[in-house]
């Protein structure tokens, strides 16, 4: 019996990990929640709901993702053997897909004619407005002006998609303001508007059930890797953005105590500068966006800015399970700094020609840390959340090319 | 007795209704906040409702965002604001004061030194937007452990039964959020407005007092007509943010706006 056993029926019904998550909204929103709560409730237990969600999975995304053996790579570093779970083969290039797919079911069976949506780096939006093109619902995304300018080509993109994106100027023009304006429109459209959050944040339903439509990554993982070398991993690998590529790799394996599992920050310029997007390394409980987890925020209790080389990390906050899970040990949140990530993403470009996500170099960054401590019979899971060619114009810039 | 409780009743025996004005604490800038507050007091509020700026106002419109912004590029934090109430209180003891914001400054604070502080610098009543009575096991007992009143919010959307909640977890008085919307909003129904309140009314004793969208004289008495008090916040603080480089000219302007509103609320009574 796992020491975890528990953690499967978390959260409670009022959407509490311990101390964390919960429901902190202004009133008007409540009744909407509930009503979410209500329909997420019966249509998750509904076999009809999962095998529609399965077949968009199947034929839609492209799913089950590959499991891939990065050999090269781990034979250069000279320790465990690294796994890469391609989340980045997904149709739309990441894990945001399992997501909004999940969701846009939700908003069908609520039958609300229009989503709206907060996005960073853009893959959220992209993702979102795939899957509101397919369902012919009116789709705005939020986005800040700063990453508006940083990722042009995802913007472009929803445009493409028949997706209106609306560039927020409000506080530090990024995603936690994205997700401000979100939740102000969701205020004033809330009969006829289905909010698609992007991540395992926001109030409660939203960290449960962001959580469980990823979690097919995890479960096809489990299964790959007792497929690919007879038997579970030694240790999982995410990066942590909002937390839910983390969360859906992570979950199906919470009570497989013999698996370590490790979540990694956006150590940006370093956390002893200040610069950078890791709340759980060095921030403190608070509430924001609907939920109590840890923050970055000053000793008055304002939110701080953050900073980080991908948009979609740049986040001050993170999804409550995950603050959970911290305090209580079971997983292990580590930094990974702007240089090491370049390091990281131009290795596994050269070494195994597969262009990563700036978000997921996090992860492989760590990875490349963790497997020169372990041996070769050793296995590593790496969540290659998502393809890197939005972000050549970022790297391009930083190695002073202009394309 | 508490002093809200006091003001309301005092007002009932007069046959009026509670006007009720919100200014951000330290906009434009912290040193201008008790005068504003003294300013209102005189234009003919019973109640003021002093926001405590945050960074994150995800339930106010630009307006108030904008406010928050300006108050906090003068560091203005939760504890300046209570510093300011207790300045308020050496010179008025009657005007009940509400503090509204959102819950992380109080959580940072920590919630027994801010029951305990508030209370000794004069606070009255205490709204955190973003609370609802569900997850308010801890602080609002503590708050009422000090004689604060809690006020919540109350939504269109609100449905019968979470409202007993609401009526049976808050005191002081309700605040009924007149539309859809963050404030600032402008699609103010007050026929719809009326409707509800007065359901409200009949499940409750406590003083409804209705906000969000309250731009003038005439749609302050028409939700005087129909409810126990009336909020006015927007209206107020973007005249603060025009004239915010002339702040001398602010409490002239605060007073004219103000006083307008009390003179259409009060002949309808
Ligand atoms: C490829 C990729 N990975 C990770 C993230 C971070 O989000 P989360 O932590 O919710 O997985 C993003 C967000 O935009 C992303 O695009």
């Amino acid at each position: 019996m796992s020491r975890y056993a528990d953690l499967l029926n978390l959260p409670d019904a009022r959407g509490h990990f311990g101390p964390y998550g919960g429901r902190f909204v202004s009133e008007t929103l409540s009744y909407a929640l509930e009503q979410l709560d209500e329909q997420y409730t019966r249509l998750s237990a509904c076999p009809d709901f999962q095998a529609e969600f399965d077949r968009d999975l199947a034929r839609y995304v492209g799913r089950p993702s590959p499991l891939y053996h990065a050999e090269r790579w781990s034979k250069r570093l000279g320790g465990a053997q690294i796994w890469l779970k391609r989340e980045d083969l997904n149709h739309t290039g990441a894990h945001k897909v399992n997501n909004t797919v999940g969701q846009a079911l939700l908003a069908k069976y609520s039958g609300k004619p229009r989503v709206i949506a907060e996005t960073g780096a853009g893959q959220h939006g992209v993702a979102t407005a795939t899957v509101a093109a397919r369902l012919g619902l009116k789709c705005q995304v939020y986005m800040g002006a700063e990453d508006v300018q940083r990722q042009a080509p995802n913007v472009y993109r929803m445009k493409l998609l028949g997706a209106e994106v609306i560039p927020v100027e409000s506080g530090s023009r990024t995603l936690k303001d994205a997700m401000n304006e979100a939740l102000r429109d969701w205020v004033t459209n809330v009969d006829d508007t289905f909010y698609i959050i992007g991540t395992v944040a926001g109030p409660h339903p939203y960290p449960k059930l962001v959580r469980d439509f990823n979690s097919v990554t995890g479960r096809e993982a489990r299964q790959q890797c007792l497929d690919s070398f007879g038997r579970l991993p030694d240790a999982l690998i995410a990066c942590v953005g909002g937390g839910s590529n983390a969360m859906g790799l992570f979950y199906p394996f919470l009570t497989d105590d013999e698996v370590a599992m490790y979540g990694v920050e956006a150590g940006g310029d370093g956390l002893e500068t200040g610069r950078h997007a890791a709340p759980l390394n060095a921030g403190r409980p608070g509430v924001l966006h609907g939920n109590r987890t840890y923050l970055m925020e000053d000793e008055a209790g304002q939110i701080l800015e953050t900073h980080s080389i991908s948009a979609g990390l740049d986040y001050p906050g993170v999804g409550p399970e995950h603050a959970y899970l911290k305090d209580i040990g079971r997983v292990q949140y580590k930094v990974a700094t702007d240089a090491q990530v370049m390091q990281a993403f131009e290795d596994l470009c050269r070494i195994e020609g597969i262009i990563p996500a700036l978000e997921s170099s996090h992860a492989l960054a760590y990875a490349s840390q963790l497997a020169v401590t372990m041996t070769p019979d050793q296995h590593l899971v790496v969540n290659l959340s998502g393809r890197g060619d939005k972000d050549i114009m970022t790297v391009a810039r930083l190695q002073g090319i202009s394309l | 007795m508490t002093r809200i409780q006091q003001t309301f009743s005092q007002l009932k025996a007069q046959g009026r209704k509670a006007l009720i004005p919100y200014i951000t604490a330290g906009d434009p800038a912290p040193q201008h906040t008790l005068a504003l507050m003294h300013a209102l007091v005189a234009a003919g509020a019973d109640i003021l409702e002093l926001g405590v700026p945050f960074s994150d106002p995800m339930a106010d419109g630009p307006v108030i965002q904008k406010a928050c912004e300006r108050a906090l590029r003068h560091g203005t934090s939760l504890r300046d604001v209570l510093q300011m109430v207790a300045e308020f209180r050496q010179t008025n003891t009657d005007t009940p004061v509400v503090l509204m914001g959102y819950l992380n400054p109080i959580e940072a604070m920590g919630y027994a030194a801010f029951a305990a502080q508030a209370a000794s610098a004069g606070v009255d009543g205490v709204l955190v937007v973003d609370l609802p009575p569900e997850e308010g096991d801890e602080l609002v007992p503590l708050l009422k452990s000090h004689q604060l009143d809690v006020v919540f919010l109350m939504a269109p959307t609100t449905q019968d039964d979470r409202a007993q909640k609401i009526i049976a977890a808050g005191s002081g008085y309700l605040y009924y959020v007149s539309l859809k919307g963050v404030t600032g909003s402008a699609t103010l129904d007050v026929g719809a407005v009326s409707a509800r309140v007065a359901q409200i009314a009949a499940m409750t004793d406590m003083p409804i007092a209705v906000g969000f969208g309250v731009r003038d004289g005439q749609t302050a008495a028409a939700l005087a007509r129909v409810s126990d008090g009336v909020i006015v916040g927007s209206a107020l603080v973007s005249q603060i943010a025009e004239l915010a480089d002339r702040p001398v000219e602010i409490a002239p302007r605060l007073t004219q706006v103000l006083s307008e509103m009390r003179q259409a609320m009060d002949q309808r009574a």
